[in-house]
Protein backbone atom coordinates (compact mmCIF):
# COMPACT_ATOMS: atom_id res chain seq x y z
CA UNK A 1 0.00 0.00 0.00
CA UNK A 2 1.26 3.69 -0.82
CA UNK A 3 1.83 5.83 2.09
CA UNK A 4 0.03 8.45 0.56
CA UNK A 5 -3.10 6.42 0.02
CA UNK A 6 -2.40 5.82 4.63
CA UNK A 7 -2.04 9.67 4.99
CA UNK A 8 -4.64 11.11 2.94
CA UNK A 9 -6.95 9.77 5.81
CA UNK A 10 -6.55 11.72 9.24
CA UNK A 11 -5.31 8.89 12.44
CA UNK A 12 -7.59 6.65 14.22
CA UNK A 13 -6.45 8.98 17.03
CA UNK A 14 -6.89 12.41 15.60
CA UNK A 15 -10.20 11.14 13.73
CA UNK A 16 -11.58 8.75 16.57
CA UNK A 17 -13.49 9.37 19.36
CA UNK A 18 -12.17 7.98 23.01
CA UNK A 19 -12.84 8.59 27.09
CA UNK A 20 -12.17 12.24 27.79
CA UNK A 21 -10.84 13.32 24.39
CA UNK A 22 -11.22 16.89 24.88
CA UNK A 23 -8.21 17.11 27.17
CA UNK A 24 -6.84 13.76 26.57
CA UNK A 25 -5.82 13.95 22.73
CA UNK A 26 -4.52 10.58 22.51
CA UNK A 27 -2.92 7.78 24.89
CA UNK A 28 0.03 5.68 23.32
CA UNK A 29 2.29 2.64 24.51
CA UNK A 30 5.73 2.10 23.28
CA UNK A 31 7.74 -1.11 23.45
CA UNK A 32 11.61 -1.69 23.05
CA UNK A 33 12.71 -4.51 22.18
CA UNK A 34 15.72 -6.27 20.56
CA UNK A 35 17.02 -9.66 18.86
CA UNK A 36 18.75 -11.80 21.53
CA UNK A 37 22.50 -12.07 20.45
CA UNK A 38 22.75 -9.22 17.89
CA UNK A 39 24.60 -5.81 18.36
CA UNK A 40 22.41 -2.97 18.89
CA UNK A 41 21.42 -0.72 15.82
CA UNK A 42 24.23 2.41 17.15
CA UNK A 43 27.16 -0.31 17.24
CA UNK A 44 25.69 -2.77 14.83
CA UNK A 45 27.18 -2.40 10.78
CA UNK A 46 25.40 -1.51 8.03
CA UNK A 47 25.21 -5.23 6.77
CA UNK A 48 23.88 -6.56 10.76
CA UNK A 49 21.63 -4.30 10.89
CA UNK A 50 19.91 -5.00 6.89
CA UNK A 51 19.69 -8.51 7.77
CA UNK A 52 17.98 -7.71 11.36
CA UNK A 53 15.63 -5.36 9.13
CA UNK A 54 14.98 -8.61 7.16
CA UNK A 55 13.76 -10.37 10.15
CA UNK A 56 12.05 -8.20 11.86
CA UNK A 57 9.70 -6.78 9.06
CA UNK A 58 9.45 -10.36 7.85
CA UNK A 59 7.85 -10.95 11.31
CA UNK A 60 5.81 -7.88 11.47
CA UNK A 61 4.28 -7.98 8.01
CA UNK A 62 2.97 -11.38 8.95
CA UNK A 63 1.00 -10.52 11.46
CA UNK A 64 -2.89 -10.99 11.28
CA UNK A 65 -3.67 -7.04 12.33
CA UNK A 66 -1.14 -6.57 9.63
CA UNK A 67 -2.76 -7.19 7.03
CA UNK A 68 -3.45 -3.88 5.72
CA UNK A 69 -0.61 -2.09 6.16
CA UNK A 70 1.90 0.12 4.81
CA UNK A 71 5.74 -0.89 5.06
CA UNK A 72 8.41 1.15 3.95
CA UNK A 73 12.68 1.05 4.37
CA UNK A 74 13.66 4.70 5.58
CA UNK A 75 16.19 5.54 1.95
CA UNK A 76 13.03 4.97 0.19
CA UNK A 77 10.87 7.34 2.16
CA UNK A 78 11.78 11.06 0.81
CA UNK A 79 12.25 13.83 3.81
CA UNK A 80 8.82 14.96 3.14
CA UNK A 81 7.17 11.65 3.95
CA UNK A 82 9.33 10.97 7.34
CA UNK A 83 8.42 14.17 8.17
CA UNK A 84 4.59 13.65 7.90
CA UNK A 85 5.15 10.56 9.97
CA UNK A 86 7.13 12.32 12.57
CA UNK A 87 4.27 15.18 13.04
CA UNK A 88 1.36 12.23 13.26
CA UNK A 89 3.54 10.79 16.08
CA UNK A 90 3.90 7.49 13.92
CA UNK A 91 7.58 7.28 14.19
CA UNK A 92 10.30 9.45 16.25
CA UNK A 93 12.25 12.42 15.12
CA UNK A 94 15.42 9.92 15.84
CA UNK A 95 14.11 7.20 13.19
CA UNK A 96 13.05 9.96 10.67
CA UNK A 97 17.15 10.56 10.77
CA UNK A 98 17.67 7.18 9.72
CA UNK A 99 18.54 5.63 6.13
CA UNK A 100 19.52 2.97 5.28
CA UNK A 101 19.37 -0.58 7.56
CA UNK A 102 15.91 1.15 8.87
CA UNK A 103 11.81 0.93 7.93
CA UNK A 104 8.75 1.25 9.43
CA UNK A 105 5.70 -0.17 9.15
CA UNK A 106 2.39 0.45 9.88
CA UNK A 107 -1.75 -0.43 9.80
CA UNK A 108 -3.71 1.66 7.67
CA UNK A 109 -5.89 2.98 10.64
CA UNK A 110 -2.10 4.07 12.13
CA UNK A 111 -3.01 3.02 15.53
CA UNK A 112 0.34 0.49 15.40
CA UNK A 113 3.38 1.76 13.56
CA UNK A 114 6.75 -0.37 14.39
CA UNK A 115 9.89 1.46 13.88
CA UNK A 116 12.59 -1.04 12.98
CA UNK A 117 16.17 0.21 13.85
CA UNK A 118 15.80 3.07 15.73
CA UNK A 119 17.75 3.27 18.62
CA UNK A 120 16.52 -0.31 19.49
CA UNK A 121 16.03 -3.24 16.88
CA UNK A 122 11.92 -2.72 17.35
CA UNK A 123 10.18 -0.02 18.38
CA UNK A 124 6.13 -0.63 18.85
CA UNK A 125 3.72 1.63 19.64
CA UNK A 126 -0.09 1.55 19.38
CA UNK A 127 -2.17 5.21 19.63
CA UNK A 128 -5.51 5.88 19.75
CA UNK A 129 -7.91 9.00 21.12
CA UNK A 130 -9.16 9.81 24.20
CA UNK A 131 -7.62 7.85 27.85
CA UNK A 132 -7.09 4.54 27.63
CA UNK A 133 -4.02 3.51 28.48
CA UNK A 134 -5.26 -0.14 28.95
CA UNK A 135 -6.86 -0.95 26.09
CA UNK A 136 -3.89 0.51 23.95
CA UNK A 137 -1.35 -1.75 26.27
CA UNK A 138 -3.69 -4.30 25.56
CA UNK A 139 -2.90 -3.67 22.27
CA UNK A 140 0.28 -3.75 21.81
CA UNK A 141 1.00 -6.58 24.41
CA UNK A 142 -1.24 -8.95 22.14
CA UNK A 143 1.18 -7.69 19.20
CA UNK A 144 4.36 -8.17 21.34
CA UNK A 145 3.50 -11.82 22.63
CA UNK A 146 2.34 -12.51 18.06
CA UNK A 147 6.08 -11.01 17.64
CA UNK A 148 7.47 -13.99 20.38
CA UNK A 149 6.46 -16.60 18.22
CA UNK A 150 8.99 -16.11 15.73
CA UNK A 151 11.51 -13.31 16.72
CA UNK A 152 13.88 -14.32 20.33
CA UNK A 153 13.74 -11.30 22.25
CA UNK A 154 16.77 -10.56 24.33
CA UNK A 155 15.78 -11.15 27.82
CA UNK A 156 17.69 -11.34 31.10
CA UNK A 157 16.60 -13.00 34.29
CA UNK A 158 16.83 -9.85 36.22
CA UNK A 159 16.65 -6.86 33.82
CA UNK A 160 14.29 -7.97 32.04
CA UNK A 161 14.46 -6.88 28.37
CA UNK A 162 17.35 -5.36 27.21
CA UNK A 163 17.27 -1.99 25.64
CA UNK A 164 20.01 -0.23 23.86
CA UNK A 165 19.52 2.55 26.62
CA UNK A 166 19.40 1.13 30.30
CA UNK A 167 16.97 4.07 31.35
CA UNK A 168 14.45 1.85 28.75
CA UNK A 169 15.55 -1.84 30.44
CA UNK A 170 13.50 -3.86 31.97
CA UNK A 171 9.29 -3.42 30.55
CA UNK A 172 10.90 -1.28 27.48
CA UNK A 173 7.67 0.21 28.09
CA UNK A 174 6.84 3.89 27.23
CA UNK A 175 3.47 4.72 28.43
CA UNK A 176 2.03 8.44 27.69
CA UNK A 177 -0.95 10.77 27.33
CA UNK A 178 -0.96 13.75 25.13
CA UNK A 179 -2.88 16.33 26.95
CA UNK A 180 -4.23 20.03 26.00
CA UNK A 181 -3.66 22.41 28.75
CA UNK A 182 -4.70 25.46 28.17
CA UNK A 183 -6.56 26.33 31.44
CA UNK A 184 -3.47 25.17 33.29
CA UNK A 185 -1.30 27.68 30.92
CA UNK A 186 -3.73 30.53 31.62
CA UNK A 187 -3.69 30.29 35.29
CA UNK A 188 0.26 29.64 35.01
CA UNK A 189 -0.44 26.14 37.31
CA UNK A 190 1.28 24.19 34.70
CA UNK A 191 4.71 24.59 35.88
CA UNK A 192 4.09 23.57 39.42
CA UNK A 193 2.25 20.38 37.91
CA UNK A 194 5.29 19.53 35.75
CA UNK A 195 7.57 20.20 38.90
CA UNK A 196 5.39 18.03 40.95
CA UNK A 197 5.03 14.96 37.99
CA UNK A 198 8.64 15.15 37.98
CA UNK A 199 9.40 14.59 41.39
CA UNK A 200 7.52 11.30 41.44
CA UNK A 201 9.11 9.42 38.37
CA UNK A 202 6.78 10.52 35.47
CA UNK A 203 7.91 13.27 32.95
CA UNK A 204 6.14 15.79 31.24
CA UNK A 205 7.24 16.92 27.92
CA UNK A 206 6.25 19.27 25.10
CA UNK A 207 4.51 18.20 21.86
CA UNK A 208 7.09 15.73 20.35
CA UNK A 209 8.35 14.05 23.17
CA UNK A 210 12.03 14.79 24.80
CA UNK A 211 13.81 17.89 24.04
CA UNK A 212 10.84 19.80 22.77
CA UNK A 213 9.05 22.53 23.45
CA UNK A 214 5.50 23.09 24.29
CA UNK A 215 3.64 24.65 22.09
CA UNK A 216 -0.31 24.14 21.30
CA UNK A 217 -0.88 24.20 24.82
CA UNK A 218 -0.29 20.11 23.93
CA UNK A 219 1.80 18.14 26.85
CA UNK A 220 2.63 14.89 27.22
CA UNK A 221 2.74 13.00 30.32
CA UNK A 222 5.03 9.77 30.55
CA UNK A 223 6.72 6.88 32.57
CA UNK A 224 10.56 7.29 33.16
CA UNK A 225 11.10 4.39 35.07
CA UNK A 226 10.65 0.83 33.39
CA UNK A 227 12.78 -1.34 35.68
CA UNK A 228 10.90 -3.02 39.29
CA UNK A 229 7.24 -2.58 38.36
CA UNK A 230 4.77 -4.11 36.41
CA UNK A 231 3.66 -2.55 33.04
CA UNK A 232 0.28 -3.02 35.15
CA UNK A 233 1.73 -1.01 37.93
CA UNK A 234 3.35 1.54 35.70
CA UNK A 235 0.26 2.34 33.72
CA UNK A 236 -2.28 2.32 37.08
CA UNK A 237 0.33 4.91 38.35
CA UNK A 238 0.40 6.95 35.24
CA UNK A 239 -3.31 6.75 35.12
CA UNK A 240 -3.99 8.58 38.49
CA UNK A 241 -1.60 11.52 37.97
CA UNK A 242 -3.45 12.08 34.11
CA UNK A 243 -6.82 11.90 36.12
CA UNK A 244 -5.79 14.35 38.79
CA UNK A 245 -3.68 16.55 35.69
CA UNK A 246 -6.93 16.70 34.11
CA UNK A 247 -9.20 17.21 36.98
CA UNK A 248 -6.79 20.41 37.78
CA UNK A 249 -7.79 21.39 34.19
CA UNK A 250 -10.80 20.76 34.35
CA UNK A 251 -10.93 23.43 37.90
CA UNK A 252 -8.47 25.89 35.90
CA UNK A 253 -11.46 26.17 33.00
CA UNK A 254 -14.30 26.67 35.44
CA UNK A 255 -12.09 28.82 37.87
CA UNK A 256 -11.31 30.97 34.60
CA UNK A 257 -14.72 31.12 33.29
CA UNK A 258 -15.94 31.90 36.84
CA UNK A 259 -13.07 34.92 37.53
CA UNK A 260 -11.87 36.06 34.42
CA UNK A 261 -14.56 35.06 32.01
CA UNK A 262 -13.90 38.66 30.21
CA UNK A 263 -9.90 37.50 29.81
CA UNK A 264 -10.71 34.10 28.39
CA UNK A 265 -13.54 35.37 25.78
CA UNK A 266 -10.53 37.74 24.25
CA UNK A 267 -8.50 35.45 23.81
CA UNK A 268 -10.61 32.91 22.11
CA UNK A 269 -12.39 35.82 20.36
CA UNK A 270 -8.76 37.30 19.63
CA UNK A 271 -7.21 34.28 18.36
CA UNK A 272 -10.60 33.77 15.80
CA UNK A 273 -10.07 36.90 14.72
CA UNK A 274 -6.36 36.39 13.93
CA UNK A 275 -6.59 33.29 12.48
CA UNK A 276 -9.54 34.31 9.93
CA UNK A 277 -7.91 37.18 8.45
CA UNK A 278 -4.53 36.23 8.91
CA UNK A 279 -1.95 36.07 5.68
CA UNK A 280 0.59 34.88 7.23
CA UNK A 281 1.15 32.73 10.19
CA UNK A 282 4.55 30.69 11.57
CA UNK A 283 3.51 26.82 12.93
CA UNK A 284 4.18 27.97 16.60
CA UNK A 285 1.55 30.54 16.51
CA UNK A 286 -0.97 28.96 14.58
CA UNK A 287 -0.77 26.32 17.40
CA UNK A 288 -0.89 28.17 19.94
CA UNK A 289 -3.84 30.38 18.80
CA UNK A 290 -5.50 27.21 17.41
CA UNK A 291 -5.59 26.43 20.94
CA UNK A 292 -7.76 28.77 22.39
CA UNK A 293 -10.23 28.01 19.28
CA UNK A 294 -9.97 24.25 20.77
CA UNK A 295 -10.80 25.17 23.78
CA UNK A 296 -14.03 27.46 22.31
CA UNK A 297 -15.18 24.35 21.16
CA UNK A 298 -14.78 22.78 24.49
CA UNK A 299 -16.63 25.18 26.39
CA UNK A 300 -19.00 25.20 24.23
CA UNK A 301 -18.42 28.76 21.82
CA UNK A 302 -18.31 27.33 18.93
CA UNK A 303 -20.63 24.10 17.82
CA UNK A 304 -19.44 20.44 18.44
CA UNK A 305 -19.60 19.25 15.10
CA UNK A 306 -16.85 21.80 14.26
CA UNK A 307 -14.40 19.46 16.84
CA UNK A 308 -12.57 17.50 14.06
CA UNK A 309 -11.77 20.48 11.73
CA UNK A 310 -10.00 21.96 14.22
CA UNK A 311 -8.21 18.61 15.66
CA UNK A 312 -7.36 18.37 11.78
CA UNK A 313 -5.94 21.72 12.19
CA UNK A 314 -3.48 21.11 14.80
CA UNK A 315 -1.84 18.55 12.48
CA UNK A 316 -2.40 19.81 8.82
CA UNK A 317 -0.86 23.43 9.72
CA UNK A 318 2.72 21.37 10.35
CA UNK A 319 4.97 22.09 7.75
CA UNK A 320 5.30 18.57 6.01
CA UNK A 321 1.69 18.42 6.12
CA UNK A 322 1.54 21.52 4.32
CA UNK A 323 3.45 20.31 1.59
CA UNK A 324 2.55 16.87 1.67
CA UNK A 325 -0.15 17.48 -1.02
CA UNK A 326 1.64 19.32 -3.77
CA UNK A 327 4.29 18.58 -6.53
CA UNK A 328 7.03 21.74 -5.61
CA UNK A 329 10.36 20.05 -3.73
CA UNK A 330 10.44 21.88 -1.12
CA UNK A 331 8.56 25.65 -0.09
CA UNK A 332 10.66 28.40 1.88
CA UNK A 333 9.47 29.23 5.22
CA UNK A 334 7.47 32.31 3.81
CA UNK A 335 5.64 30.48 1.72
CA UNK A 336 4.84 27.93 4.06
CA UNK A 337 3.36 30.83 6.82
CA UNK A 338 1.16 32.22 4.02
CA UNK A 339 0.02 28.73 3.05
CA UNK A 340 -0.73 27.83 6.11
CA UNK A 341 -2.54 30.78 6.92
CA UNK A 342 -4.68 30.05 3.83
CA UNK A 343 -5.71 26.70 4.96
CA UNK A 344 -6.33 28.11 8.15
CA UNK A 345 -8.71 30.64 6.85
CA UNK A 346 -10.30 28.39 4.51
CA UNK A 347 -10.99 26.16 7.34
CA UNK A 348 -12.42 27.98 9.62
CA UNK A 349 -14.76 29.82 7.30
CA UNK A 350 -16.59 26.66 7.22
CA UNK A 351 -17.06 27.12 11.06
CA UNK A 352 -20.24 28.92 12.47
CA UNK A 353 -18.65 32.47 13.99
CA UNK A 354 -18.49 31.70 18.12
CA UNK A 355 -21.19 33.21 19.72
CA UNK A 356 -18.62 34.99 22.36
CA UNK A 357 -21.55 36.80 23.93
CA UNK A 358 -22.68 33.75 24.89
CA UNK A 359 -21.02 32.15 27.98
CA UNK A 360 -21.66 28.42 28.96
CA UNK A 361 -24.22 27.91 32.02
CA UNK A 362 -25.48 25.77 34.33
CA UNK A 363 -23.57 22.70 32.87
CA UNK A 364 -24.12 23.17 29.20
CA UNK A 365 -20.55 23.45 28.49
CA UNK A 366 -19.00 19.88 28.90
CA UNK A 367 -15.80 20.80 30.60
CA UNK A 368 -17.81 21.56 33.41
CA UNK A 369 -17.57 19.18 36.39
CA UNK A 370 -20.02 21.40 38.67
CA UNK A 371 -23.02 22.49 37.28
CA UNK A 372 -23.10 25.81 39.32
CA UNK A 373 -21.27 28.62 36.43
CA UNK A 374 -21.62 32.12 37.13
CA UNK A 375 -21.28 34.92 34.42
CA UNK A 376 -18.22 36.47 35.79
CA UNK A 377 -17.96 40.06 36.94
CA UNK B 1 45.98 4.84 40.06
CA UNK B 2 42.64 5.77 38.03
CA UNK B 3 39.33 4.94 39.66
CA UNK B 4 37.92 1.40 39.02
CA UNK B 5 34.10 2.89 37.95
CA UNK B 6 34.65 6.15 35.97
CA UNK B 7 38.62 5.03 35.11
CA UNK B 8 38.85 8.60 34.39
CA UNK B 9 39.33 10.74 37.73
CA UNK B 10 42.39 9.63 40.13
CA UNK B 11 41.43 7.13 42.61
CA UNK B 12 41.57 8.83 46.23
CA UNK B 13 39.37 6.15 48.25
CA UNK B 14 40.78 2.60 48.42
CA UNK B 15 38.42 -0.35 50.33
CA UNK B 16 39.91 -3.38 51.17
CA UNK B 17 37.08 -6.35 51.86
CA UNK B 18 37.72 -10.01 52.96
CA UNK B 19 35.02 -12.08 51.56
CA UNK B 20 35.26 -15.99 51.81
CA UNK B 21 38.98 -15.70 52.69
CA UNK B 22 39.99 -13.92 49.70
CA UNK B 23 41.47 -10.14 49.78
CA UNK B 24 39.24 -7.77 47.47
CA UNK B 25 40.62 -4.31 46.68
CA UNK B 26 38.51 -1.45 45.04
CA UNK B 27 39.93 1.82 44.20
CA UNK B 28 37.43 4.60 43.93
CA UNK B 29 37.71 8.35 43.14
CA UNK B 30 35.93 10.54 45.58
CA UNK B 31 33.18 11.66 43.42
CA UNK B 32 32.18 7.52 42.51
CA UNK B 33 32.61 6.91 46.35
CA UNK B 34 30.21 9.58 47.48
CA UNK B 35 28.15 8.10 44.83
CA UNK B 36 28.54 4.58 45.39
CA UNK B 37 27.84 5.90 49.40
CA UNK B 38 31.25 4.06 50.08
CA UNK B 39 32.41 7.13 52.98
CA UNK B 40 28.73 6.63 54.64
CA UNK B 41 29.70 3.64 56.89
CA UNK B 42 25.83 2.50 56.89
CA UNK B 43 26.37 1.97 53.06
CA UNK B 44 30.26 0.34 53.55
CA UNK B 45 28.67 -3.46 52.77
CA UNK B 46 27.06 -1.93 49.61
CA UNK B 47 30.65 -1.50 47.57
CA UNK B 48 30.57 -4.85 47.66
CA UNK B 49 27.10 -5.56 46.02
CA UNK B 50 27.59 -2.43 43.91
CA UNK B 51 30.75 -3.77 42.38
CA UNK B 52 29.75 -7.16 42.34
CA UNK B 53 31.46 -10.11 44.24
CA UNK B 54 34.82 -10.69 42.41
CA UNK B 55 34.62 -7.71 40.57
CA UNK B 56 37.71 -6.40 42.00
CA UNK B 57 39.86 -8.76 41.17
CA UNK B 58 37.98 -8.66 37.66
CA UNK B 59 39.42 -5.09 37.29
CA UNK B 60 42.76 -5.53 38.10
CA UNK B 61 42.99 -8.58 35.64
CA UNK B 62 41.67 -6.12 33.33
CA UNK B 63 43.58 -3.09 34.01
CA UNK B 64 43.34 -1.81 29.87
CA UNK B 65 39.24 -1.03 30.82
CA UNK B 66 36.62 -3.27 30.28
CA UNK B 67 35.51 -4.44 26.98
CA UNK B 68 32.25 -6.54 25.88
CA UNK B 69 33.80 -10.10 25.09
CA UNK B 70 30.48 -10.69 22.50
CA UNK B 71 30.23 -7.09 20.77
CA UNK B 72 33.74 -5.30 21.55
CA UNK B 73 32.00 -2.14 22.94
CA UNK B 74 34.03 -0.19 25.93
CA UNK B 75 33.01 1.28 29.12
CA UNK B 76 34.14 4.44 27.29
CA UNK B 77 31.63 3.96 24.56
CA UNK B 78 29.26 3.55 27.15
CA UNK B 79 30.30 7.00 28.65
CA UNK B 80 30.52 8.76 25.03
CA UNK B 81 27.02 7.64 23.87
CA UNK B 82 24.96 6.92 26.86
CA UNK B 83 23.95 3.76 24.89
CA UNK B 84 25.28 -0.06 25.31
CA UNK B 85 26.51 -2.32 22.07
CA UNK B 86 24.80 -5.47 22.96
CA UNK B 87 22.62 -7.47 25.34
CA UNK B 88 25.96 -9.19 26.70
CA UNK B 89 26.95 -5.94 27.65
CA UNK B 90 24.61 -5.78 30.45
CA UNK B 91 26.63 -8.54 31.73
CA UNK B 92 30.01 -7.18 30.78
CA UNK B 93 29.44 -3.90 32.74
CA UNK B 94 27.03 -5.15 35.55
CA UNK B 95 29.14 -3.58 38.18
CA UNK B 96 28.92 -0.77 37.08
CA UNK B 97 25.57 -0.38 35.67
CA UNK B 98 23.62 -2.13 38.72
CA UNK B 99 23.91 1.11 40.87
CA UNK B 100 23.02 2.92 37.89
CA UNK B 101 19.94 1.22 36.99
CA UNK B 102 19.05 1.21 40.89
CA UNK B 103 19.33 4.88 41.18
CA UNK B 104 17.71 5.39 37.66
CA UNK B 105 13.96 3.08 38.01
CA UNK B 106 12.22 2.29 40.79
CA UNK B 107 13.58 -1.39 41.84
CA UNK B 108 16.63 -3.33 40.02
CA UNK B 109 15.12 -6.54 39.33
CA UNK B 110 12.66 -6.85 36.71
CA UNK B 111 8.79 -8.23 37.60
CA UNK B 112 6.72 -7.63 34.51
CA UNK B 113 6.36 -9.66 31.21
CA UNK B 114 8.29 -12.38 30.54
CA UNK B 115 8.62 -14.00 26.68
CA UNK B 116 6.19 -17.14 26.81
CA UNK B 117 9.02 -19.16 25.96
CA UNK B 118 11.18 -18.06 28.63
CA UNK B 119 8.45 -18.54 31.43
CA UNK B 120 9.43 -21.91 32.51
CA UNK B 121 13.16 -21.40 32.34
CA UNK B 122 13.02 -18.51 34.48
CA UNK B 123 11.30 -19.87 37.02
CA UNK B 124 13.53 -23.00 37.28
CA UNK B 125 16.28 -20.71 37.36
CA UNK B 126 14.76 -18.32 40.42
CA UNK B 127 14.21 -21.96 41.94
CA UNK B 128 17.35 -23.35 41.81
CA UNK B 129 18.90 -20.20 42.77
CA UNK B 130 16.95 -20.23 45.96
CA UNK B 131 17.84 -24.10 46.49
CA UNK B 132 21.24 -23.58 46.72
CA UNK B 133 20.91 -20.70 48.78
CA UNK B 134 18.98 -22.55 51.19
CA UNK B 135 21.53 -25.46 50.97
CA UNK B 136 24.79 -23.67 51.86
CA UNK B 137 22.55 -21.86 54.88
CA UNK B 138 21.86 -25.88 56.31
CA UNK B 139 25.29 -26.90 55.45
CA UNK B 140 26.83 -24.08 57.49
CA UNK B 141 23.58 -24.41 60.49
CA UNK B 142 24.81 -28.63 60.12
CA UNK B 143 21.06 -29.00 59.33
CA UNK B 144 22.72 -31.96 57.38
CA UNK B 145 18.94 -33.90 56.66
CA UNK B 146 17.74 -30.76 55.19
CA UNK B 147 20.57 -29.95 53.74
CA UNK B 148 20.23 -33.48 51.51
CA UNK B 149 16.71 -33.20 50.97
CA UNK B 150 17.63 -30.04 49.28
CA UNK B 151 20.60 -31.90 47.68
CA UNK B 152 17.88 -33.96 46.01
CA UNK B 153 15.88 -31.40 44.95
CA UNK B 154 18.29 -29.55 42.94
CA UNK B 155 19.18 -33.02 41.18
CA UNK B 156 16.24 -33.72 40.24
CA UNK B 157 15.28 -30.51 39.16
CA UNK B 158 18.45 -30.65 37.12
CA UNK B 159 17.59 -33.77 35.71
CA UNK B 160 14.77 -32.14 34.44
CA UNK B 161 16.44 -29.90 33.01
CA UNK B 162 18.76 -31.71 30.87
CA UNK B 163 16.13 -34.07 29.76
CA UNK B 164 14.10 -31.10 28.48
CA UNK B 165 17.62 -29.53 26.59
CA UNK B 166 17.85 -33.00 25.29
CA UNK B 167 14.45 -33.37 23.59
CA UNK B 168 14.59 -29.55 22.85
CA UNK B 169 18.03 -30.13 20.98
CA UNK B 170 16.27 -33.10 18.99
CA UNK B 171 13.92 -30.69 18.01
CA UNK B 172 16.37 -28.08 16.95
CA UNK B 173 17.81 -31.01 14.32
CA UNK B 174 14.40 -31.62 12.80
CA UNK B 175 13.91 -27.55 12.38
CA UNK B 176 16.88 -27.86 10.14
CA UNK B 177 14.73 -30.35 7.92
CA UNK B 178 11.65 -28.82 8.14
CA UNK B 179 10.87 -25.70 5.29
CA UNK B 180 7.59 -24.03 6.39
CA UNK B 181 7.57 -21.66 9.33
CA UNK B 182 4.46 -23.63 10.25
CA UNK B 183 6.77 -26.64 11.21
CA UNK B 184 9.25 -24.43 12.71
CA UNK B 185 7.18 -22.87 14.88
CA UNK B 186 6.09 -26.20 15.82
CA UNK B 187 9.11 -27.41 16.30
CA UNK B 188 10.88 -24.89 18.29
CA UNK B 189 8.62 -24.61 20.94
CA UNK B 190 9.57 -25.27 24.62
CA UNK B 191 8.21 -28.31 25.76
CA UNK B 192 5.26 -28.62 28.31
CA UNK B 193 6.27 -27.41 31.91
CA UNK B 194 6.46 -30.65 34.18
CA UNK B 195 4.98 -30.32 37.90
CA UNK B 196 7.32 -29.32 40.06
CA UNK B 197 8.33 -31.22 42.71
Amino acid sequence: MKLSRIIANTGEWLSGAGPHDQIVVSSRVRLARNLKGKPFPGWAKKAERVAILEEIRGSVEHLPEMEESFSEKLDDLSALEKQVLVERHLISREHAAKGAGSAVVMNTSQTLSFMINEEDHLRMQAIRAGLQLDNVYAMINKTDSELEDTLDFAFHDDLGYLTACPTNVGTGMRASAMMHLPGLVMSEHVNKIINSVNKIGLAVRGLHGEGTEAMGNLFQVSNQTTLGETEEEIIGRLNKVIFQILEHEQNARQILLQQRAETLLDQIGRAYGILCHAHSITSKEALNLLSFIKMGVDLGLFPSNNRLHVDELFIETQPAHLQKGLQVTKLGAEERDSLRAALIRTKLKQMQEPEIGKIPTNGSSSTSSTSETSEGS
Amino acid sequence: MFCDVCKSKEATVFLTQIVEGKMQKVNLCEGCSKEKGVNDPTGFALADLLLGLGAAQEIEKNPAGNRCPVCGFSQADFKKTGRLGCSACYDAFAEGLFGMLKNMHRGSVHTGKVPAKLRVGRLRNREMAELQTSLQKAIQEEQFEEAAALRDRIRKLEEEFRNEMVSFEESSTEVNRLASPQGTAEALSVPKPRKQP
